[in-house]
């Protein structure tokens, strides 16, 4: 199939970016959407220009490195799939494409469609994690956790931090990133000592990186490759609450 | 240089703990003067950045990816195995210490394989210590379940994202050290040599990927932690920026490389679709718990799966190997696809695919569950319903990804499946104590050559990985570096820092300089194309000598032809992949040269003049039992050490899973 792309394009963080138009030909159905800027960017190399820089790694959908912005949504249309899982079928003959970088103030453009997202390495660091050294653990049988804890936990820790959240909300809030963290740790025991002062700290990084308010919108949940919920906002909320009405560090 | 593999002397079983009692340590006062440097983020990186930074030393961790958390550890499907005896199944540290000496086809290191399986078990204490949600049964406990080259259940797994669980927990404890002020990251860094002074690694030279500015740090020691060298082959299932610069431009500095030619081709991937193919997708191994394998008994048939009635399939794995079934190891797996499709009876349009059908686990689930329920007399229809929840529970987002990738739905037709290049085995040679024929300079997890053989089995990679930086480094560094406490920090402006910094920069001036007409993807798939036909799944002498020619002539031809876009002090991912494929473009060479070397068949490594009438790899033990480490010494130009693996405790023998 033959297909028009209009492709964000900006040299640097301080240069002015603008919509620039192509023409790709010969795209079969089978290839990943990624393999179709593969191509084109072959074709711009062997015409002498610069190829379209976007970022990528695993491409099988786990490592969180893709972010395009398709057609007006994160990760294009197809429903819990990064963009480097939506494929060509979905396209067809003569469609045109428009792709943009995530769009949020705490993720400047790096170039063309890559972003700086370090802001959510931040947000982990304020306390998305257990304080456990190594070498200090008992037996990993001795605390059994209920089942359907474990699972909600794990559905939480999904989160592959891509940042589709951000991008997908009016509000640019992270709240659905950060929440997730929250609810992955403080659904399980080992979580509990830090919980309170987890959820405050995070939240205070989260709003001093710039990111948007949540004001339950949903679209977060709606755009989210790998189907995060809202009860997880749910959750932080009363986490944060537990965090004030207790006294604890806000 | 001699090879001094620094094996502790005493019981296989005791080595360990001796070593951990009589190695030097570091007092605390000390350990805050000590440098660091980590280059690579996945599970040994990131494990080893995390604990050294509890430990109190001063370090620095660099990735090239844009957040650590991306590294390619986190595509890790299946599980990791340890060593608990959960499930009352007659698992022990032998064991497991067995099935991998045996899995790797004899050819790794006793005392390092033990050690692996003596830590294994508090791996797994200290990921759910971390907060890894590993999956559970109902009794609150951890679930476990088998795989390849194992009769035990010893495989802990979350979901099939046992990677990203166990690499979030790594990068949580990371960060943790990040905002306490032990550890300094680097993202979007690239390193691209390593600064020697007086014999001993001292520091590197990096590239910011953002601005494009090379950068200095000295560090009393240097890790690689930065994974292994699959995508030589242009497809492969690793991540599209995992490439052997770090490890190579060890190599290039003296470093050994061990072993290239053990590479790992995975029975179950995505077969390739055309050329447009970027990279390949695997199906967990987990799968061949429930998916069973065949192939329809006529050759060149082409009805669809549901339409060969059961007399007419080949279930070649039960067939072959009774004893393991579809649960042989992978490199097994893989020829058996192989051989298969060879004798025209693969499926799918390509006719390079095998099948891996549930419908067998879907009905027989079903059935347990209709029980459960108390539904007596089901039909087919409800039967298979509930077999398919079971089976989407266990397995759903595999099936998923399955789906988007073909569009096919693997519950109503079997996934059609063929082997891709997955891991190495091979990689920079180090003693015990992980550490190079450098002194300070380690490497750890796929980066280093030294506890899978000829062959990993499946689940163990994650296992080593983090056992290399939570367990074992740890105590190996401080032996080096309780000699170090008295070296101060070497200033950058040193003239080694500076003479590495020259290489760099005249590498990469060279590059952006010869303005070619063809990308630098064009020469990587031409490479990956020698090396699949001529090194991959079957090796022969000719092959092997006709792709070292090819090789060099292809290297000569992108040093004078590749065209890199773009400028040096920006963003350039076509820069930064051009210095990866000229790497690849010389290791490639001696993986060749490797596998032409060893006159045998072992693990991952296929010779086709040395097989038994059977069709199985044949090892030459009397010749072979070594490891190759090859020391460069000029273009093409590589010594063979050899350092022999003796075997106190385990006899070879002929593998069979039959």
């Amino acid at each position: 199939m033959n297909l028009t792309l209009k492709v964000w394009r900006q040299k640097n963080a301080k240069a002015k970016g603008s919509f620039e138009t192509f023409k790709v030909s010969d795209i079969s159905s089978e290839m990943s959407f990624l393999e179709m800027f593969d191509v084109l960017n072959e074709k711009l190399i062997n015409e002498g220009k610069e190829p379209i820089a976007f970022d990528h790694d695993c491409r099988e959908g786990i490592c969180g490195s893709c972010s395009m912005y398709v057609n007006g949504r994160p990760h294009g249309p197809w429903k819990h799939t990064t963009v480097c899982q939506l494929h060509m079928r979905e396209y067809k003959d003569g469609d045109t494409i428009t792709v943009e970088p995530w769009r949020a103030n705490s993720f400047p453009v790096i170039k063309d469609l890559v972003t700086d997202r370090s802001a959510f390495d931040r947000i982990i660091q304020a306390g998305g994690y257990i304080s456990v050294n190594t070498g200090n653990a008992v037996d990993a049988n001795a605390i059994p956790i209920e089942k359907q804890k474990a699972d909600d936990s794990f559905a939480a820790a999904a989160c592959i931090g891509c940042g589709a959240c951000v991008a997908a909300c009016p509000n640019t809030s992270g709240m659905l990133f950060l929440s997730a963290k929250v609810s992955h740790l403080a659904l399980l025991p080992q979580g509990d000592p830090e919980r309170k002062k987890r959820a405050a700290d995070m939240i205070h990084q989260h709003d001093s990186e710039g990111f948007g308010s949540c004001t339950n919108i949903g679209a977060c949940e709606a755009e989210c490759p790998k189907g995060i919920s809202l009860e997880n906002i749910n959750r932080m909320n009363k986490e944060y609450m537990g965090s004030i009405f207790s006294g604890s560090k806000v | 240089m001699p090879l001094d593999s620094k094996i502790p002397a005493g019981e296989l079983a005791q080595k360990w703990t001796n070593y951990k009692s009589t190695c030097k340590l570091v007092n605390p006062a000390n350990k805050r003067k000590l440098e660091v440097i980590v280059i690579g983020t996945g599970l040994a990186g990131a494990s080893a950045a995390a604990s050294l930074g509890e430990m109190g030393y001063k370090v620095k961790a660099f990735c090239f990816q844009d957040s650590p958390r991306r590294a390619h550890s986190i595509a890790a499907q299946g599980g990791i195995n340890a060593a608990k005896n959960y499930q009352n199944d007659g698992d022990s540290t032998y064991r497991l210490f067995y099935d991998t000496i045996k899995g790797g086809d004899y050819r790794s290191r006793e005392a390092n394989t033990y050690r692996l399986a003596e830590v294994s078990a508090n791996i797994i204490d200290q990921c759910v210590a971390q907060g890894v949600p590993f999956a559970r049964e109902y009794g609150g406990l951890l679930s476990n379940r088998s795989f390849g080259g194992v009769q035990v259940q010893r495989t802990f797994y979350a979901a099939g994202q046992t990677g990203q669980q166990l690499l979030i927990g790594a990068y949580q404890a990371l960060e943790r050290q990040v905002a306490l002020g032990n550890v300094t990251m680097y993202s979007r860094h690239e390193m691209l040599e390593i600064v020697k002074i007086e014999g001993k690694a001292r520091g590197i030279i990096a590239r910011n990927l953002v601005t494009g500015e090379l950068e200095r740090h000295f560090g009393h020691a240097v890790l690689l932690c930065s994974g292994g060298y699959g995508n030589v082959f242009y497809l492969s299932t690793n991540a599209m920026g995992s490439n052997v610069t770090a490890a190579w431009k060890a190599t290039k500095l003296g470093a050994y490389f061990a072993n290239p030619c053990y590479t790992q081709i995975h029975p179950t991937c995505i077969p390739v679709s055309g050329d447009h193919q970027s990279k390949l997708t695997l199906m967990s191994e987990s799968l061949r718990n429930d998916g069973r394998i065949w192939v329809p008994k006529k050759q060149g048939d082409s009805r669809k799966a549901r339409e060969i009635p059961e007399e007419e399939r080949d279930y070649y794995l039960e067939r072959r190997y009774p004893a393991f079934g579809n649960l042989v190891p992978r490199d097994v797996a893989s020829r058996a696809a192989k051989e298969r499709c060879d004798a025209g009876h693969g499926v799918g349009t390509s006719k390079q695919a095998v099948f891996l059908d549930f419908e067998d686990a879907i009905m027989r689930y079903g059935r347990t569950e209709a029980n459960k329920q108390g539904i007596h007399n089901a039909d087919k229809a409800t039967i298979y319903a509930l077999g398919k929840d079971v089976v989407a529970e266990k397995y759903g987002n595999l099936f998923e990804m399955y789906e988007k990738i073909t569009g096919e739905n693997p519950y109503e037709v079997p996934m059609r499946i063929y082997p891709a290049v997955h891991y190495t085995m091979g990689g920079l040679w180090v003693d015990y104590e992980l550490q190079t024929n450098i002194p300070g300079l380690y490497s750890l997890g796929e980066a280093n050559f030294s506890d899978h053989g000829a062959n990993r089995l499946g689940a163990s990679a994650l296992m080593q990985g983090l056992a290399d930086g939570y367990f074992v480094i740890p105590y190996t560094i401080g032996n080096y570096l309780a000699n170090e406490i008295n070296v101060k920090p070497i200033s950058t402006d040193h003239q080694a820092f500076q003479a590495a910094e020259d290489i760099v920069a005249t590498r990469i001036n060279k590059l952006m300089n010869i303005k070619g007409t063809e990308s630098v993807e064009s020469f990587h798939k031409r490479l990956g194309k020698i090396m699949w036909e001529k090194c991959g799944m079957a090796r022969n002498a000719k092959g092997l000598t006709e792709a070292i020619e090819e090789i060099k002539a292809l290297r000569k031809e992108f040093w004078s032809n590749v065209r890199v876009p773009g400028e040096i002090l920006e963003f350039n991912p076509e820069l930064d992949k051009a210095g990866r494929v000229a790497d690849f473009l010389e290791l490639g060479e001696l993986m060749c040269m490797d596998a032409l070397n060893r006159n045998e068949s072992c693990g991952g490594h296929f010779r086709e003049e040395y097989q038994t009438n059977e069709g199985e790899a044949m090892r030459q033990d009397e010749g072979y039992s070594y490891v190759a480490a090859w020391e460069y010494k000029g273009e093409s130009q590589y010594e063979l050490h050899k350092e022999p693996l003796d075997f106190e405790v385990v006899h070879p023998t002929q593998r069979s899973y039959k």
